[in-house]
């Protein structure tokens, strides 16, 4: 029996000392009625010699692919280190520190992580992660909504991820809050500072500002920011970590700065792996700690002044707060951020401004060189991070399959989400992305245009 | 447990405290505090704030738990005391000098119908069996 | 010692990033970084030593017995792990081609598959990344499904006292107003109570089967029938699935949708908290609403189905499809154990919490629920020790940590005084609930004879008694290199 450690006469006397005589017996209070459990579609337990030959098969079908897909999912490289510590069993089988006193590794990691990440994004403080980015921005979003009592509207650019979008949606619809879109302007990438005009008058509790885009361009943040502040909404920053090592953080934007920064922290040592367990983050100034949802850890002291670590602000959740909690999260992604802060303390500062300056560097490259093909044209003309959108002259899909079949994963097609960005590609390459590989993208791309036309 | 006789109460524990001038002062009593345990937050309604009879207008919270106060009386919220939102472990202290608000209330007559000190005792003496 | 207290100005690890900074750099001056961030500098082998001691200072189930009820804290197979990081699931990327990642889609359906036979729902949803997200996605479910008959009088989700948090919070997150209805003596839901409470304003009721006081709801099935008579939906928490595994479905309890926590029944790991994953179930009623992306079976060909597929569907809840790592475990977990093994989990759990309760039941302990069998985890109630001595739950739960158990879940369910919430799960042997017995029985000893030393627990842990109170009153949430 896998995983059951029963022998028959541990079950005997088990059953003597409860006073049953089968296990079954120890059901008899589930009415005979419901108990249907037949299973039809589990199959057969396997050893673990077959499920891992299945499984190996099973990858080995997927294969490894050169890969310029970024789109909100960035492959960096992740040092041995991170995951041989993060798979400990004490780190990987524990739960939620709710006993401090046999917690403290956790909880002082913890206190760790929210104090690199509150300084990454500038802010007074953190929480310890919530889901991934996109819900960690409608967890923003309602944030705002409570801080700001009166509106119960908030302002979203296009330039958001779209999927972003679409997730704070679906959760802020339910408290009838509604998401208002910015249009981007079509030459720049960036939120058309002059549609901003139009909502001069109407009161929103917050504005969402993306650094880098969705696009990959930069925004005007300082502008967007003290636009929010003059009109008394919020400004909530979505933010890519990595960038941060480059870029002006969220808390010094503007005059007064961001009050909520969100973001996806996969970048941090956190593997592809289709799409998830990432972990999303949060940071704020210290006035709204009180409203920010999601597990908080705080430095105290023992019986004996002995410096320690403890849950705190639980009033706020949900096990003590029930209907008026501040959100209903209860587990987060601790594991996921157990590898992001091993990921911080082993690059350093000057190693995370290395994988953003050459992820930075390396993008530059592609697209210059795209550039010079005939029949691709850099969509729009601001500064970018490490993604950029490249239109093409011919039908990009075909383009894309072309690539594939020759081992390369071309970037993502931006009209899946934007329809008016036809054969457009959104193309991004880390620090992973050598000199030959961007090399070989362009000389792929270079046949399939010339194969296409 | 001390249950001051020149107080009135509410079933959810709140004291109120009729002024000279017509205005109340509202409070937790000893049960609710020694119930909460430690106090770590106040969180208290806006000076000027209308609230209804039974209205919930504040929250504290110690470390485990956090409990709603609910406007004893409706009316205009007059006052506040700060020393408590700085720091609450004066409730745990003496939490009948350590007032939360103030009250003008809107209709006198609703201070007849909170319980008295011997009303409320019985309250106590019930919800411990 | 805090990581940034081993810092060193320029230390590096020169083979983990690249090794120069390079040359071109095109973002505008005013809107570049002028200050690094706090983030430490020290080398791997210190990086390594402090992480590797810290992690010493947790208990886990790779090290101790975790009893902590509504957890499910219980053995987690290094295959699952191992096998779920091979090299190509971890590469692939979430915008990947799907003719890419027909492997990884091909567990994410056969998964799914298993979900709906295990729970006997129509259709499943493997978006959701853990518990209370997939009580966010079946109420919103609810919702649409009341909004697209145009039936919008109905505001109020019916919960019981002994819910967990999660269940009032995400029934307010979506816009509801919660109607709690209590418990009877024995641990059931209140029928007369559940009676009054349905009517034209119900949306759902939301129950956890078996509950959290470890009873089975017996008379689900007249629940089932009073909240659907009254055109709600019935929703279940399926954090208590591991207890019945296999015994009962729950669509034949008549449940519209299910959230089933996968880091407890099919046990992925806890992670220190999180991730978590919990696919949803729904019933034919709540099939167009459910959440995508979900994972189709078309002409021997795996595919994602979107919006254009389900036009109806709530939306999306995760910026790709949830946990997927996290599902793999599951799907792996599933299938080392086959059919047979899924009976003996709730088997097996039962029988261990059963075996608990009657050698603690036997000690003096008082058992919350006397008169009824436990599921899969049990109640123990203080409230006459704490009386007589003084010594409390969650003095008990420190002393415990002394003895090298990490301590039960404790003043949860909160309708329960003093209570302590006792799950030992099904992978725990005989002797290891055995000497967690023993360490009772000194307990119970120790209170007779020295309260004030239970009192004063912990003793024997790196630390004392953590102040919680300082740590809420000072708040000190980051470290700041001034002091």
């Amino acid at each position: 029996m896998p995983f059951i450690p029963h022998t028959e006469e541990d079950v005997a006397e088990m059953l003597a000392s409860i006073g049953a005589k089968s296990i079954d017996e120890l059901f008899d209070e589930i009415p005979a009625e419901l108990k249907t459990g037949k299973l039809t579609q589990v199959p057969v337990g396997l050893s673990e010699m077959e499920i891992s030959r299945l499984m190996h098969g099973r990858a080995q079908k997927d294969g490894f692919y050169l890969s310029f897909i970024g789109a909100g999912a960035y492959e960096h490289h992740i040092p041995a280190a991170v995951w041989q510590i993060t798979t400990r069993g004490e780190f990987y089988s524990s739960y939620t520190p709710y006993q401090a006193e046999a917690s403290q590794g956790t909880l002082q990691l913890l206190y760790e992580y929210q104090t690199m990440m509150a300084s990454l994004n500038g802010m007074d403080v953190s929480n310890a992660s919530l889901y991934d980015g996109a819900s960690a921005l409608a967890e923003a979003a309602l944030m705002a909504v409570r801080q700001h009592r009166t509106s119960r509207r908030i302002l979203i650019p296009q330039t958001v991820h779209p999927i972003y979008r679409s997730v704070t949606r679906t959760i802020v619809r339910n408290q009838n809050i509604e998401v208002v879109e910015i249009p981007f302007d079509p030459a720049t990438g960036q939120v058309a500072i002059d549609k901003l005009d139009q909502f001069a008058q109407e009161e929103f509790a917050a504005l969402v500002i993306p650094q880098p885009n969705f696009f990959g361009v930069l925004e005007q943040v300082d502008a967007l920011t003290d636009w929010a502040h003059g009109k008394q909404s919020l400004a909530i920053a979505v933010v890519n970590p990595t960038s941060l090592a480059m870029l002006k953080p969220p808390g010094e934007w503007g005059q007064r700065g961001a009050d909520i920064a969100v973001g996806e922290g996969q970048p941090l040592g956190i593997p592809l792996s289709s799409g998830g367990p990432y972990f999303g983050f949060m940071a704020c100034k210290q006035e709204l700690v009180r409203q920010m949802p999601g597990r908080i850890i705080g430095r105290t002291t023992d019986l004996e002044g002995k410096e320690g670590f403890a849950l705190t602000l639980q009033a706020r959740e949900q096990h003590i707060r029930r209907s008026k909690a501040t959100s209903n999260i209860c587990t987060n992604q601790g594991l996921m951020v157990t590898a992001a802060t091993i990921y911080m303390s082993l690059i350093g500062p000057e190693g995370l401004y290395r994988v953003a300056a050459q992820s930075h560097a390396n993008t530059l490259a592609l697209v210059e060189q795209l550039e010079k093909l005939p029949g691709v044209k850099k969509v729009f003309g601001s500064p970018f991070f490490h993604e950029a959108a490249l239109q093409l002259s011919v039908p990009a899909d075909k383009v894309l399959n072309s690539l594939k079949a020759q081992g390369v994963l071309g970037g993502v097609l931006l009209e899946n989400y934007y329809p008016d960005l036809k054969n457009t590609l959104l193309v991004c390459a880390t620090e992973t992305k050598t000199a030959e590989d961007i090399g070989k993208y362009v000389e792929m791309l270079r046949l399939a245009l010339a194969a296409s036309a | 447990m001390s249950v001051p006789a020149e107080l009135k109460y509410t079933e959810s524990h709140e004291w109120v405290k009729v002024e000279a001038d017509g205005s109340v002062m509202v409070g937790i009593t000893q049960h609710a505090q020694e119930l909460l345990g430690d106090m770590v937050f106040v969180q208290l309604p806006d000076v000027g704030r209308t609230l209804a009879q039974r209205e919930d207008c504040a929250v504290v919270e110690s470390v485990k738990a956090a409990s709603d106060i609910y406007a004893p009386l409706g009316g205009e919220v007059i006052a506040i005391n700060t020393e408590v939102e700085a720091s609450p472990e004066k409730i745990n202290e003496d939490c009948y000098a350590a007032w939360l608000f103030r009250l003008k209330p809107a209709n006198a007559g609703e201070i007849s119908g909170l319980l008295d000190a011997s009303g409320y005792q019985k309250l106590l003496d019930s919800e411990a069996h | 010692m805090l990581i940034f207290e081993h810092s060193r100005k320029n230390r590096r690890n020169y083979s983990q990033a690249p090794s120069t900074r390079p040359a071109k750099n095109n973002i505008p001056d005013n809107l570049k970084r002028k200050t690094a961030p706090l983030l430490p500098e020290v080398s791997e082998m210190d990086t390594v030593r402090h992480y590797t001691r810290l992690s010493q200072k947790n208990f886990s189930i790779d090290t101790e017995f975790y009893p902590l009820g509504s957890c499910t804290m219980k053995y987690n197979p290094r295959a699952c792990n191992s096998l779920a990081m091979l090299p190509q699931f971890l590469s692939r990327h979430p915008l990947a081609p799907e003719d890419t990642g027909q492997g990884f889609l091909a567990c994410m359906y056969e998964l799914q598959e298993i979900l709906k036979d295990v729970t006997g729902m129509s259709a499943v949803s493997l978006t959701s990344m853990a518990g209370a997200q997939g009580e966010l996605i079946g109420i919103t479910m609810i919702r649409a499904y009341h909004e697209a008959r145009g039936d919008t009088e109905r505001t109020e989700i019916i919960i019981p006292d002994a819910a967990h948090g999660t269940n009032p919070a995400t029934a307010v997150m979506c816009g509801y107003k919660v109607i709690e209805i209590p418990t009877d003596r024995d641990g059931d839901v209140d029928m007369e109570a559940l009676k009054a409470a349905v009517g034209p304003r119900t949306a759902g009721l939301m129950l956890t089967n078996p509950s959290t006081l470890g009873v089975f709801e017996k008379k689900v099935a007249e629940m089932s029938r009073i909240v659907h008579e009254a055109g709600g939906l019935l929703y279940y928490d399926g954090a208590n699935l591991n207890a019945v595994l296999g015994k009962v479905k729950p669509g034949d309890m008549g449940f519209d949708v299910i959230h089933m926590n996968l880091h407890k029944t099919f046990s992925t790991p806890h992670g220190g908290g999180g991730p978590g994953a919990a696919p949803v179930g729904v019933a034919d009623c709540l099939l167009p609403y459910l959440p995508i992306p979900i994972v189709a079976y078309e002409q021997g060909v795996y595919r994602w189905l979107t919006e254009k597929d389900r036009p109806q569907s709530i939306g999306r809840l995760s910026a790709h499809m949830g946990n997927a790592g996290v599902l793999l475990r599951a799907y792996i977990y599933v299938r080392l154990l086959g059919a047979e093994g899924m009976f003996r989990i709730s088997e097996y759990a039962t029988l261990n919490a059963n075996y608990l309760m009657a050698e603690l039941r036997k000690l003096g302990f008082e058992i919350a629920y006397p008169n009824r069998r436990a599921s899969h985890e049990f109640i123990v109630t203080m409230k006459e020790i704490k009386d007589k001595t003084g010594v409390t739950a969650m003095n008990l739960a420190k002393r415990l940590l002394d003895k090298g158990f990490h301590a039960p879940t404790t003043y949860f369910p909160l309708l329960v005084p003093e209570c302590l919430l006792i799950e030992p799960a099904e992978t725990e042997s005989k002797e290891t609930l055995d000497r967690f017995v023993v360490a009772m029985k000194e307990i119970l000893d120790e209170i007779a004879t020295q309260p004030d030393m239970v009192k004063s627990a912990p003793h024997d842990m790196p630390l004392r008694k953590i102040d919680d109170v300082k740590a809420a009153r000072e708040l000190d949430l980051v470290w700041n290199p001034a002091g």
